[in-house]
Parts: C-alpha cells; structure tokens; sequence
C-alpha cells in the first residue's frame, strides 16, 4: 500500500476534502488559498464519495463514506485531520434484517444544524436517510422516506438509485429536503417522519410523461440558509429554482451552453449567487466546446455568465460530478471543484479567475471544504460606536 | 476441532495485525467457524458479509483450495486442521 502524507492543519487554514474513485486526499493551504500542500491518500484504493467536516461545537472531525468493491460500504471519522481514522468494527449505517437491502455506497455526509451539534444526516445506496442523534455513533433509517409508496416506482440513474442530497431548513427543525436519482425532490414537514414529492415543473425528458409527480432524475439541489425557501436545481436536462420551498418550479437557462450537468454550488455569502459547471449531454458526459468553464449567476437564475479566467479553453472535455464543486466562507469566496480526469481547480475570487490547484489524483467524486477554526471572514472593522458593532455581530 | 483462518491484508485491521487465526472450533461447517471468528474478532463480519448475512460479491471463502461457493456454502463441511482462506476475488480497476 502507498505511503500516506499527512498535514497539520492549523487555526485559519482551509482543507480541501477531496474524494476520488481510488482513495481520499486533503489539501490544505492557509486563508490565501494559493499554495496547497497534500495529505493522503486515505483509504487507498477505495471509493470515497462523500466527505464532511464538522466544526460544530468545538469538534475538528472529518467523516467519510468509505467503499470497497471487496469489503462492502461503511463510514470513519477522524478528529485530526487524517492522522488517525475511527472506523467501527460493526458497521452503524446498516438496513434492517428482514429487508431485502444492503448498503452499497454513501453519497452523502452531512452535518446537522448548529443548535444540535451531535446531529448528522447520511444519504446512501439503495435510496435511503440515515440520521445520527449521538454523533455518529448509532444511525436510524427514516422509516417514513424507506417505507414510502412512490419507493417501488423509483428507478436507479446511472450512478445507481441514491440519495445524494440533503438540505436542512436552518430555521425550522421539522423541514428538510433531500433529492434522489431518480426519484426527485422529497421534502418533510414533520421532522422526517412523512414526506411529500416536491416536483412541479422539473422535467423528466427520458419519461413518456415530462412532468410526472415524481421520478425525476434531479442532480443536485442548493439553497442559501439565509433564504433556505429558495432552491436551486440542477436537473439530468434543466436548471430550476424554487421560490416556495420546492412547491414549485421555474426554469432558469438563459444564458447556460446546456442544461445538463452534476454539480452545482452555492456562495457562502450571497443568495443570489450559485456556480454550475455546464456538461454537454448525458450521450457525451463532458465540458462543451473542449472549454472547461463554471458558470454563475449573480441574480438568482436570471441569467448566466460563463467564468473562464484561468481554466483551460482548448482540449478540455471534462466532466464534474455532482458533489465535486463547494465553496468556502472567506471573503472573497473560494470556489473548487475536481474532475473524473483527477484534477482540481480553485479560485479565492468568488470564480472571477482560477487556478490548478491539484492534477494526477483518481477520478474525483466528491470536494468538500473545512475551515479550520478561525477561518471564517471577518466582518470588516466599522467606524462606528463599538456598542453598536457589538450588538450586530450578536 | 481446530481449524486455521488465513486473514487477508485488508482485514487485518481488524485481527489486531493477525493473518492466521486459529479457531477451536466445536464447528462443523464453514458458516459455524465464521461465527467463531466473528466472535473473537467483529469487524470481520461486516466485511466479509453483507446486512442479511449474505457472502459478498467479490470475497471468496476456500476450504483448503475449494471455494465454498463450488461447495454448499457456508454449509460446508469441515475436516479437522483445515485451512479457511478468506480472499479477496479479482476485480476492480
């Protein structure tokens, strides 16, 4: 087995979790973003399709969903920063025994809301949630979402039938989203215990009926947690939005070479702002025109324009899966993302001009960002009373 | 009666470092000697196994040089000293 480097990550750095079809790696820098310095790979030689950082309430963790063709699928944590990884001997994620399932693969890790620190969400292969209560240490099914009608008719896309996307409502406990290839969006109400299709005007080209209940086949899905009713999707053909918690949607395509396409993210900062990275078609999975361009919009699906500063224009049919683009928090924001050809791009100007940051690693699957404590932006210093800045920053 | 499991490298994480481990097993079968080495060592199961109990795809158990899928499975009999090699099949990329 390959040597493993490790990194010290240290107050104010920001890492890089970076998943691939061979392996782990992380990718540190300090709040510049310019040089990165690379640890790994963790789990050599397994697929590594969902990665998260949790910094809630003092905690340093790494999770990562682990999967050997061999050994089967489970997930490990590590409180510093890859030296050391926790995997259970039993594994937590786990259907029930009188079902006909068994975990494939996890798409997604995602740390639950700041007011409950030990809570943790997991989507994975078959088609499923998991949430942990007592920070990873015993996970439940959703039974509401597991035991669903619509389940039987829910059809695997070509990366099988998962549930790749979560997204928590920060202000209501009960609500939250998730999204399945292809099943489409699902959203409770109830804390998890019902779910309701959440699918009006998102299409489903590869369906006799274009715009079915549910059974769509939706990539991704981003909402901003200062306007978490506004969602944005990225649909197998269609960007959508939705201003009513997912009620409905509206096509937002002016100005994007294609519709299709995997990942897509959000700006930290600003909820009008999302990136995608447009690939041709789902008969030829790969960057159009041979440029390798993110696209973003600044006025909330009105209307695209490529970013291109940086990225390579000639030659370049890549493609980038759904999880493989997230942003940072600094100001300006850093955006990256990685390829199936083993590169990863990044830029500390809100996508206006990028860089390599990283090329020769497998296929990436997944990119996450962590920022290590004392990361975040700073608000800037105001010129006004102190008692005044105190009280805003409460 | 005592048989002999061969741990492959993987799985040593597991067997506190051991690629042999002998198990005095008041086994018969294949599936009773698992059991025992589960017991002395759990994060093999998962591993080895999926949820339902079911042999995972690309993990091969031989007794002696036969695949117990050739066999009766995890029926199959065991004969005293016999080596259990759990080997990970050929696959991947």
């Amino acid at each position: 087995m390959p040597q493993t480097r490790q990194i010290s990550a240290r107050d104010g750095d920001v890492v890089l979790l970076i998943g691939t079809m061979k392996g782990a790696f992380l990718l540190r820098s300090d709040k510049k973003r310019k040089r990165w310095e690379m640890g790994g790979p963790y789990f050599p030689g397994q697929t590594i399709y969902a990665l998260a950082y949790d910094g809630r309430a003092g905690k340093r963790r790494l999770w990562a969903g682990i999967q050997s063709e061999h050994w089967g699928a489970s997930v490990a944590s590590s409180d510093d920063f890859g030296r050391t990884w926790l995997e259970p001997d039993t594994v937590p994620i786990r259907f029930p025994e009188a079902s006909n399932d068994s975990l494939k693969r996890i798409w997604q890790i995602l740390p639950g809301r700041e007011e409950e620190p030990d809570t943790i969400y997991c989507g994975v292969e078959p088609a499923a949630l998991f949430r942990s209560t007592d920070a990873g240490k015993t996970w439940q099914l959703a039974r509401g979402l597991y035991d669903h009608p619509h389940r039987k008719q829910w059809q695997p896309g070509g990366g099988g039938l998962c549930l790749h996307t979560i997204v928590l409502d920060p202000r209501n406990r009960e609500r939250m989203w998730i999204a399945i290839s292809t099943g489409g969006v699902y959203r409770t109400d109830d804390g998890g215990v019902t779910w309701r299709p959440r699918n009006v005007g998102v299409s489903a080209e590869f369906l006799p009926d274009k715009y079915p209940e549910f059974g769509q086949c939706v990539h991704k899905v981003v909402s901003h947690p200062s306007k978490p009713d506004r969602l944005f999707l990225q649909n197998h053909w269609g960007l959508f939005r939705s201003d009513d918690g997912a009620d409905s949607w509206k096509a937002i395509e002016k100005g994007v070479p294609t519709t299709f396409g995997f990942a897509m993210a959000m700006h930290p900062h600003d909820p009008s702002t999302v990136f995608n990275l447009p690939i041709e078609a789902d008969m030829f999975r790969a960057t159009p025109e041979g440029k390798l361009r993110v696209y973003r919009t600044k006025n909330g699906g009105g209307s695209w324009q490529p970013l291109s500063a940086g990225l390579p224009q000639k030659n370049a049919y890549e493609c980038v899966l759904r999880d493989a683009m997230s942003t940072d928090r600094l100001k300006p924001a850093g955006v990256y993302f990685g390829t199936r050809s083993g590169k990863v791009y990044g830029s500390a100007s809100d996508g206006n001009r990028w860089a390599l940051v990283m090329d020769g690693l497998p296929p990436v699957t997944c990119v996450k960002v962590a920022q290590v404590a004392g990361a975040a932006a700073k608000p800037k210093p105001k010129r006004k009373p102190a008692k005044k800045a105190a009280r805003k920053r409460r | 009666m005592a048989v002999v499991f061969y741990i492959p490298s993987y799985l040593r994480n597991f067997t506190e470092g051991r690629g042999r481990v002998p198990v005095d097993a008041r086994a018969g079968t294949v599936g009773e000697a698992l059991a025992e080495l589960w017991a002395l060592y759990p994060g093999v199961r998962d591993r080895v196994v999926d949820e339902r109990g079911k042999l995972r795809q690309h993990v091969n158990v031989f007794v002696g040089d036969t695949n117990i899928r050739d066999a009766r499975g995890f029926e199959t009999v065991l004969v005293q000293g016999v080596e259990i090699s759990i080997i990970p099949a050929v696959s991947g990329g």
